[in-house]
């Protein structure tokens, strides 16, 4: 039961995370995210998906989509703390990619650990973009839901609610068999594959729900190992989905708080007034304890894995919550100009928004840690 | 749960090997009389005197004050009291009395005080020995710590102090007191000087110790009273004049944000102590398996368990806050985790306690003298005494300005 002290965070992961802070300084200001992603307010706008994937392709070359992919796959098997800072540095950059898709596919490919699976890490490594398709219509988080089915290596139905879909090339799918909850990739380009884009609020990100017509689909873990490989690469895709909204939720705090400083009302700048100033400095200790939760859940999740859930849980209602907290603080203190769309904020406000509800809110993180730390209730 | 050992230094790990064989051997066992939550509750003489004896024992072994130097009564080690705290939690040894003085008194004399004050006064400090205590807080500087009254006069080569301190824990039972006095009333900040003064051995020759009692009942802080007691000029700590940046010393300490770590011991007297269960989220969900609401299990309540877990996950970060302390590299601003540690858990055993209010319904009103309070009535002296640690050591509306001013950089709300 004994950690590493420092969250197996040592020397290489800082470097990973410096290189990381660069390239986003480098390219990603929020400036640039804004003039990318923000041309057409119109609420009605026709559905789009914007990024950079010059910037992607760099990505990469830099070898991150292969760092928690085993070195056996032609990954660097770092610990999943380095993806966790990687994925920090995203959040704190809005940065619209499916980097965070990628890393949650291969978890779950790692959790397969069929050659097949290990087939498709070893593309993984190599930068190829994958998003799984797990989530049925009724957005249940439940990892035996699917509304997709399989029959002899063949998929029909849909999957709703896949994250990044218009990016990703490979789809890792859930689909029931006969014999129960089975995983499959497919190639997102596949012409049994209709890719349905869904009109969303977060600007840094796409959604679809997926049609597939009888598509033949590659099997990576079989029916009834399905579910199980699931449930292990959960505490993983929490972690990581923790630590974007840790990054984002850090922007949203400095970026306030530099407006407190700089605007003057009544004769004083705002973080005089301790109603701007203490709600403040209440955001950052929920985001403190949001990110050590994160980094201690993505440590449990190497070296302790029989409490992983119960860290990933405890770090994804911490950073849900502070999610959504740093985000409304943020609009409410940049008062008149966070209420428009040429203030930067909004950007981050919504991919909070939308993080914060994925594969659980709050509630529903702590409805099943209950179950964990008390039992079932009667 | 202990994350010891992975890192340990060659010095370290040697350290902590003795400190874990001399714990084996020595726990002092169940204490012969029941003891309060905490030493700054400490009103029974004989519960002193036992806790003395185990803080004396532990100092000898050199598991108290190691990294202070020899000189002064320490070992002379290096980033060893971490280890030894870590150990001592580990064995669940109780809580040290002296309180006030291991986090507070001792750092800041070993800092500021001159060589022979220093030689003379910290070996009993650590050993427990002598107890210390803290006159900072007057009937008006409270929050704004600076507003000193009690006045120091200089008359030849001594000082005479009159004034009156107040909400002064240990008071009763201390040798020594840090203190914080006005030199010149021309300044706020710059008319303030710091000294070391007898209270044991100057009571009725200048110093009168009155007990208050607290919103629970009971005693364990005092006022204090100065009239024209005569402290000799070596204990004065630095310059006159310079006592705001020594309270500085005092204050970081205070909130775990000092050069030297504290050294603290379990605050666990035994598995069998019944308030040993107090004060963890842990110990409320045993309570709400016990405790019934609208003819259930409170434990099957979902509105319940939602807060429950809340608690639990406010538990598990302000630990991963500590342990994320050590690594210097997740930390953008070094003063960020540890300014906020008397603010949250001060809060979080505050919301503890009052949870424990809404799991155990008609029984909370039980107190500690009726014989069916659940828990011998501790849960509810637990949320009264909780706001004491909201209050004091700078009210946490105080702790939130400082971590929005030092930290954020927020313009200063004065």
């Amino acid at each position: 039961m004994e950690q590493s002290k420092n969250f197996g965070f040592g020397e290489d992961e800082v470097m990973l995370r410096d290189t990381a802070r660069k390239l986003f300084a480098d390219n990603c200001s929020a400036d640039k995210i804004h003039g990318q992603l923000a041309q057409n307010y119109d609420p009605h706008r026709e559905i789009e998906c914007l990024w950079d994937k010059d910037l992607w392709k760099q990505i990469g070359e830099l070898g991150w989509t292969a760092v928690c992919v085993p070195e056996s796959a032609g990954g660097l098997g770092m610990p999943l703390v380095a993806a966790a800072a990687l994925v920090e540095e995203a959040g704190k950059a809005a940065f619209p990619s499916p980097l965070v898709s990628t890393f949650n596919a291969s978890f779950v490919l790692q959790a397969c650990g069929s050659d097949a699976a290990n087939k498709q890490l070893e593309k993984i490594a190599g930068g190829q973009a994958s998003t799984l398709a797990i989530t049925n219509q009724k957005g249940s988080w439940e990892s035996s839901d699917t509304d997709v089915t399989v029959d002899d290596g063949t998929l029909n139905g849909t999957a709703w609610f896949v994250q990044d879909a218009k990016k990703a090339e490979t789809l890792v799918v859930a689909a029931k068999g006969e014999k129960g909850l089975g995983l499959y990739c497919i190639a997102a380009d596949d012409a049994n594959v209709l890719i349905q884009a869904d009109g969303i609020i977060d600007l840094t990100r796409d959604q679809a729900h997926i049609e597939f017509k009888g598509a033949k689909a590659i099997e990576v873990a079989a029916p009834g190992d399905g579910k199980v490989a699931l449930d292990k690469a959960m505490p993983a895709i929490l972690s990581i989905v923790s630590a974007d909204m840790v990054g984002t939720s850090e922007w949203l705090l400095q970026t306030t708080v530099e407006y407190a400083n700089t605007r003057v009302q009544f004769d004083r700048q705002l973080g005089f007034f301790q109603a701007v100033k203490h709600p403040l400095v209440n955001v950052m200790l929920d985001l403190d304890r949001a990110k050590s939760l994160t980094y201690h859940a993505a440590c449990t999740f190497d070296e302790e894995p029989d409490g992983a859930e119960l860290a990933a849980r405890m770090a994804k209602s911490a950073a849900s919550d502070v999610a959504a907290f740093s985000a409304s603080r943020a609009i409410q203190f940049h008062g008149g100009i966070g209420f428009t769309w040429e203030c930067y904020v909004h950007i981050f406000f919504k991919r909070n928004m939308h993080n914060h509800i994925l594969y659980g809110d709050g509630n529903y993180q702590r409805m099943k840690l209950a179950d964990i730390l008390i039992g079932q209730a009667a | 749960m202990s994350e010891a050992g992975k890192t340990d230094s060659p010095e370290q790990a040697e350290f902590r090997a003795h400190c874990r064989d001399w714990l084996s051997k020595n726990h002092p066992g169940t204490p012969p009389v029941s003891l309060p939550q905490s030493a700054l509750a400490l009103t029974d003489d004989d519960a002193l005197v036992w806790l003395q004896k185990w803080q004396k024992s532990a100092y000898d072994a050199g598991l108290i004050g190691c990294d202070y130097s020899k000189d002064c009564g320490g070992q002379g080690l290096t980033n060893c009291q971490a280890i030894a705290n870590e150990e001592m939690t580990r064995a669940k040894t109780p809580f040290l009395p002296n309180i006030i003085g291991l986090g507070m008194g001792a750092p800041t004399v070993y800092f500021h005080a001159q060589d022979e004050v220093k030689q003379k006064l910290l070996p009993r400090l650590l050993s427990g020995e002598d107890i210390w205590c803290q006159g900072f807080s007057e009937p008006g500087a409270g929050s704004d710590l600076a507003n000193q009254q009690t006045f120091a006069e200089k008359k030849g080569d001594s000082w005479v102090i009159n004034g009156h301190k107040v909400w002064t824990s240990l008071a009763h039972y201390a040798s020594w007191m840090i203190m914080l006095c006005r030199t010149s009333k021309e300044d706020k900040y710059n008319g303030l000087s710091y000294f070391v003064v007898p209270i044991k051995s100057a009571l009725g020759k200048g110093v009168t110790v009155r007990p208050l009692i607290k919103l629970t009942g009971e005693t364990g802080f005092n006022e204090v009273i100065f009239e024209d007691l005569v402290v000799e000029d070596k204990y004065r700590l630095d310059e006159v004049g310079a006592g705001w940046a020594v309270a500085m010393t005092t204050l970081a300490h205070e909130r775990g944000a000092g050069k030297l770590v504290t050294p603290a011991s379990g605050g666990l007297a035994s598995a069998e102590d019944k308030s040993s269960s107090i004060g963890s989220a842990n110990a409320l969900i045993r309570l709400a398996k016990a405790s019934s609401r609208n003819g259930k299990t409170a434990a099957d309540d979902p509105v319940l368990r939602d807060q429950l877990m809340q608690l639990m996950i406010r538990q598990e970060g302000f630990r991963h806050n500590r342990r994320r302390i050590g690594v210097p590299e997740l930390n953008d601003h070094p003063m960020r985790l540890p300014l906020q540690f008397k603010l949250v858990s001060s809060e979080l055993g505050q919301d503890i306690s009052h949870m424990a209010y809404k799991i155990q319904g008609a029984a909370s009103s039980l107190y500690v003298n009726d014989p069916n309070a659940p828990a011998g009535g501790q849960w509810p002296m637990a949320y009264m005494s909780s706001f004491g640690i909201t209050i004091a050591a700078g009210a946490n509306e105080v702790q939130r300005n400082i971590l929005g001013e030092r930290v954020l950089n927020m313009a200063k709300s004065k």
